[in-house]
């Protein structure tokens, strides 16, 4: 028997090394994968709370969920290609267009 | 009590992951960490008697969207991370307020909110319930996606293409 609490602490936890990741890295596709990071710590929290108040539709949210990850590394991955292939560089510092 | 056990085994597997992923300067040493959480949080989600959610996480996540991950670095021939030097200030104020904050949620988490114990396997998830549920309940949402992956898949193909400008100087 583990408390709901645990399992919040366990997603926020998840969900912090997410957010210190986006800060902290400077290549572009790590960045991406500390948002990866960051929706399945809300997602560990959909299932945790679906369990504690007996309602699957938190397992359906976190099939929704996953879906839109799927979509948005597709498209997320897809723009890493093509700022690749015209600024040469995964660095986010390099690619400072629109920087005053 | 094996429950507990295997939560934290579990827990333990997530932590590290994520720490191990900003650890790592390599970004194949961040994706395939990133595997090991991801893994580990499919253990979770069958402790919670989600095996649905448990299933596609390993099919979906760890499969298919960390493929994908690691495919781009590969393409991409990506190599260890320049570091550029960050802000003293951010670092000063922003660790200790980072380390105030999250203790305060741990503790108002675990001490004041009285949250009855979760039970392994107290909420039976079939894929006949969660199917009902997503082809009944939720079948206008459902469709929906569909169109969502429909325009990704395209958005996908349009900007990972090259540009079409040399055809035109040929």
């Amino acid at each position: 028997m583990v408390p709901l609490s645990c399992y919040l602490v366990l997603s926020g936890t998840l969900f912090a090394c997410g957010v210190v990741g986006f800060l902290i890295k400077r290549n572009i596709i790590t960045i991406f994968m500390s948002i990866e990071l960051m929706l399945n710590g809300a997602n560990l929290s959909f299932v945790a709370f679906a369990a504690q108040w007996k309602a699957l539709s938190g397992q359906i949210f976190v099939f929704f969920v996953m879906v839109v990850a799927a979509a948005e590394a597709a498209v997320g991955l897809a723009i890493i290609i093509a700022i690749f292939r015209t600024r040469e560089t995964l660095n986010v510092d390099r690619v400072n267009l629109l920087k005053l | 009590m094996l429950h507990l056990v295997l939560f934290l085994v579990f827990a333990l597997g997530c932590v590290a992951g994520a720490v191990n992923l900003l650890a790592q300067r390599h970004p194949i040493d961040s994706a395939l960490s990133l595997v090991v959480v991801m893994g580990s949080l499919a253990g979770e989600y069958l402790l919670l008697g989600a095996e649905f959610v448990a299933a596609i996480q390993v099919i979906v996540y760890a499969g298919a969207i960390m493929v994908l991950f690691v495919f781009v670095i590969m393409l991409l021939n990506a190599g260890v991370e320049e570091r550029t030097p960050g802000s003293r200030v951010a670092l000063l104020l922003g660790v200790p307020g980072m380390l105030i904050g999250s203790a305060l949620v741990v503790w108002l988490l675990l001490e004041r909110s009285p949250t009855p114990a979760v039970a392994a396997g107290a909420l039976p998830g079939p894929p006949q319930t969660i199917a009902w549920l997503l082809f009944h309940d939720y079948l206008l949402p459902f469709e929906v996606t569909s169109i969502l992956v429909l325009i990704a898949i395209m958005g996908a193909v349009v900007l990972a293409s090259p540009p079409a400008t040399t055809k035109k100087e040929s």
